[in-house]
């Protein structure tokens, strides 16, 4: 099958609207005979949901937090970018759009990212409209600051707690459809597969997570919005219970999984400090704003921070990238973090850790004044590290963090499962090798209230009077094959508890398909993932039974995922011979230590489909065709 | 540190629970409470009991999962904090805790320290909302607020639905909970037009599920975004106004 990413004809600032002066359209009328599933209910999730349902479509929306409210992107910190160029600073619709696609190491789609960069004003209008409180100036204006990997203050925010205030914004359009009848709300429901009829997505199977019932759900089309997978690695920012079940069913059924060796380390995150260490806990990049980082210039030197003279420091970022200094993209802050602590000049316990240093910040521009920039995560570091971030430097380091990978999606947000559409972190589409900060708000929210709600009726509209019931032999089938695995891992009545191998399994990944990755490490990753994986399902230990609460059944289900999907992560790592963006082979560097992209014979994007629980899976390539931006190499220097 | 704890085990909605006491040992003090209970679940795990099921996600004191009584407190002795956010440094060595779920009539145990919340989300889909479709906002800049009034608003956008103040207050009233919102939206210019309706709707849901409020101010104490009662006394004076509007509107 070829991947036919539809883009639309013309040039690229008019493609968006050639797009949807092409669809076809439902009749408003027509529009209360559809069934829309979504599963999911962050940023992307709940925005789709809500517009749709503005739109007239019936609704159903699956969770399996217990309130929508919940989903992970409440926990975004730092804020939301959008070319409103209201700092007249330069900024434009085409320089975001070049930002992102630079930032991405230029292995995104153009199409794709210009549509993003197009519709990032109408999110912040949109946000306001529904009483997002954005920071503001004296004057009652909307405020800015910046982020990484860019020159211009285009991050709109809401203290450091932007993603719980843009979520809160798409919940209440949620909740207010919920109350009108027009969603059904199913929270503490898990989906567990995809149901297809006739090669076309057409359902869903879920679990109860109170009573364990297990049920089908008919439906005229399909939206996955389920969010990333880096809890691959155990120890990540995500919230505990974000996993990829969801999309990968999917690629189990069909849908092709793309770029999933691309993941995001973020360079500023609390160091672990032990072994009961649950989670990792991020530090927004906006502090890189005022933050300044650095090691001691010698390996070993063990004085105190305040001990260290100027001159015996190094703030590397600043010395090696004089123009974006702290401001450094992501991948290439966290690759220099990890550098200088491989040559042991990290600082902290286990001595993976550099400083974080606001004492100049605060000398320029008072206490006051970073405390109310930063006040709330000060806070929180001092919760966590018992050290007061205002006195001492913070200490930092690099965690997973981020899934740029995700199911391969089209122009349109359709997987090649045609009524298949996925959103948000979940899809592959905009961020290429390497995400740029608060771009992953702004794209939750494009393809939830912009992309999906438009797209989806030019699928819908060929679907009239083609209803399926969930009564028919392919529902069966599927909620067997669901059953039947939750049945192997409950009666596997093993000795390991669940999260002893998923830390295991984190181990591997995270030093063999994490921030530096060799050919012959990921193969030996490979092959001790499948030992390990086997070792799972024969010695895993869930207590209880399917028929009541049971958190550790849930977890088990999404372990077993995960080992595929490390799989599958190495596997795409290794055939990926350069390095670009988050994914940097060792073999293919710089001579200064960069990473070295080979644009001819890897600008696409590596497209895996599903072949058997025993087979290889199969690599499809879609090209990728640069016609606005020339390809070059990033530089931040 | 090495500490005896006493949690509420129930099985399920109906079942009856009780208290089982277990030990929590060579516990760093650097855990996270919550991290605590992992290392008792997996012991549990190991000894073939089923681990204590708590709500839980981000740990970073956001999403507003976790929420357990910690001796009698909810989310335990350090104000302004959740319990994913509790630290075990503040705990002594020997230390005897009792753990147990929210207890509110609106609030049904499902498993242990998992309740259910629901009420709050019927409390917001009465009129926690502006009402606005996707793509007829205003251009963002063409309504300046005054900076006082967002932060005043994002003071009590701040909350995180953990239901602390509930589970807290001794007539298990949802006051502070549903003030945050009115006043939220009711701050705002954009929250103007649906301000008198939203506060009915969301009064009298809140009515039908919740105990009253007479100022105890034990919500305040606990709520770990520190959501001041100020709101409540505001939400009250609105509710009035409404009362007063309608009877008007009705009449006139
Ligand atoms: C700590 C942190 C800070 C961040 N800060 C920023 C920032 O400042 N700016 C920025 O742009 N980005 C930030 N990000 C990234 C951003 O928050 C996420 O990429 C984004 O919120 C993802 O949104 P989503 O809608 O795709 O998925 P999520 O918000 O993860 O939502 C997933 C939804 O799917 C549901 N779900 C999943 N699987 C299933 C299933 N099998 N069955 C039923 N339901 C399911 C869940 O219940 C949930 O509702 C941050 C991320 C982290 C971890
Ligand atoms: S787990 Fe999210 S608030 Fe505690």
């Amino acid at each position: 099958m070829t991947l036919d990413s539809k883009i639309p004809p013309g040039p690229i600032d008019k493609k968006w609207e050639y797009a949807k002066a092409h669809y076809k359209l439902v009749n408003p009328a027509n529009k209360r005979k559809y069934d829309v599933i979504v599963v999911g209910a962050g940023l992307a999730g709940a925005a789709a949901a809500a517009s749709m349902a503005e739109l007239g479509y019936n609704v159903h929306c699956f969770v399996y937090h217990d309130s929508p409210r919940r989903a992970h992107s409440i926990a975004a910190q730092g804020g939301i970018n959008a070319a409103k160029n209201y700092q007249n600073d330069g900024d434009s619709i085409y320089r975001l759009f070049y930002d992102t696609v630079k930032g991405g190491d230029y292995r995104s789609r153009e199409s794709n990212v210009y549509r993003l960069a197009e519709l990032s004003v109408n999110i912040i209008d949109q946000a306001v409209a529904q009483g997002v409180p954005f920071a503001r100036e004296y004057g009652g204006l909307l405020e800015n600051r910046s982020f990484g990997g860019v020159q211009v203050s285009r991050t709109f925010y809401a203290r450091g707690q932007t993603g719980q205030q843009l979520l809160l914004g798409a919940f209440q359009a949620l909740e207010r459809q919920i109350g009108l009848g027009r969603v059904k709300m199913y929270p503490r429901h898990e989906m567990l597969d995809v149901v297809l009829v006739d090669g076309q997505a057409k359902g869903i199977v879920t679990r109860n997570l109170v009573s364990g019932t297990i049920t089908s759900y008919a439906a005229d089309a399909v939206v996955l919005a389920t969010g990333g997978y880096a809890n691959v690695f155990y120890l990540s920012t995500n919230a505990k219970a974000s996993n990829a079940t969801a999309i990968w069913r999917a690629y189990r059924r069909g849908a092709y999984f793309a770029n999933p060796c691309y993941t995001q380390i973020h360079p500023t995150c609390i160091p672990q400090s032990g072994d009961f260490q649950s989670k990792l806990t991020l530090m927004s990049e906006s502090l890189r704003n005022d933050g300044r980082i650095w090691v001691p210039k010698v390996a070993g030197d063990a004085r105190r921070p305040d001990q260290i003279p100027e001159a015996e420091r190094d703030y590397y970022l600043e010395r090696k990238y004089p123009s974006f200094g702290n401001l450094a993209p992501r991948d290439i802050a966290s690759r220099g973090a990890k550098e200088v602590c491989d040559e042991g000049r990290g600082v902290g316990p286990g001595g993976r850790g550099v400083y974080l240093d606001f004492a100049d910040a605060i000398k320029r521009l008072g206490r006051n004044v970073i405390e109310e920039r930063y006040g709330n995560l000060f806070e929180m570091y001092a919760d966590i590290t018992a050290e007061n971030p205002y006195e001492v430097p913070m200490r930092i380091y690099p965690a997973p963090h981020y899934t740029m990978g995700g199911l391969w999606v089209d122009y349109n947000l359709m997987s090649n499962i045609p009524g298949l559409y996925v959103g948000g972190e979940a899809n592959f589409s905009d961020h290429g090798a390497n995400r740029l900060g608060a771009s992953a708000l702004m794209q939750g929210l494009a393809d939830g209230y912009f992309v999906l709600p438009v797209t989806i009726g030019d699928y819908l509209a060929g679907q009239l009077g083609k209803k399926v019931s969930a009564d028919r032999p392919e529902f069966k089938q599927t909620q067997a094959e669901v059953e039947e695995r939750i049945g192997k891992l409950v009666n596997a009545k093993g000795k390991r508890s669940v999260d002893s191998f998923h830390k295991a399994l984190g181990n591997i990944m995270w030093e063999r398909c994490g921030m530096a990755r060799t050919a012959e490490g990921l193969k030996s990753a490979i092959a001790d993932i499948r030992v390990l994986r086997e070792q799972y399902w024969r010695d895993v230990r869930v207590l209880g039974t399917n028929e009541e609460p049971n958190q550790a059944l849930e977890k088990a289900g999404r372990v077993a995922d995960f080992f595929d999907l490390g799989e599958l992560m190495c596997i795409d790592a290794l055939q990926r011979e350069e390095s670009a963006g988050g994914h940097f082979r060792v073999e293919y560097q710089t001579a200064e230590g960069e990473a070295k992209r080979n644009d001819d014979d890897f600008l696409y994007v590596s497209a895996w489909q599903f072949k058997g629980d025993n087979a290889a899976p199969e690599l499809h390539k879609e090209p990728l065709v640069y016609e606005e931006v020339k390809l070059a190499t990033r530089s931040y220097k | 540190m090495d500490l005896t704890l006493q949690v509420w085990r129930q099985a399920s909605r109906t079942a009856d629970g009780k208290f089982v006491t277990y030990d929590a040992k060579g516990i760093s003090p650097d855990a996270s409470f919550l991290e605590m209970l992992d290392v008792v679940n997996e012991e549990l795990t190991e000894r073939g009991e089923q681990p204590i099921h708590f709500e839980h996600d981000c740990r970073e004191g956001i999403c507003g999962s976790c929420g357990m009584m910690i001796n009698g407190v909810a989310h335990g002795p350090i104000g302004g904090t959740a319990t994913c956010q509790l630290h075990m440094r503040h705990f002594k060595d020997g230390d005897n805790i009792r753990v147990e779920p929210w207890r509110a009539r609106a609030f049904p145990i499902i498993k242990d320290l998992i309740v259910d919340r629901s009420p709050l989300d019927q409390i917001i889909q009465a009129g926690g909302y502006i009402s606005v479709n996707t793509g007829s906002a205003i251009e963002a800049n063409t309504l300046p607020i005054p900076k006082p009034v967002q932060e005043h608003a994002m003071d009590a956008a701040e909350c995180i639905q953990c239901g602390a103040c509930v589970a807290q207050c001794p007539n298990g009233a949802a006051q502070l909970f549903t003030s945050a919102k009115v006043s939220h939206l009711g701050l705002l210019p954009q929250g103007q037009p649906e301000r008198y309706d939203r506060v009915i709707r969301m009064v009298e849901v809140m009515e039908e599920h919740f105990g009253s409020c007479t100022m105890y101010g034990e919500c305040e104490a606990v709520c770990p975004k520190e959501i001041s009662i100020d709101f409540i006394a505001r939400m009250n004076r609105d509710y009035l106004a409404a009362k007063f509007k309608n009877r008007k509107e009705a009449g006139g």
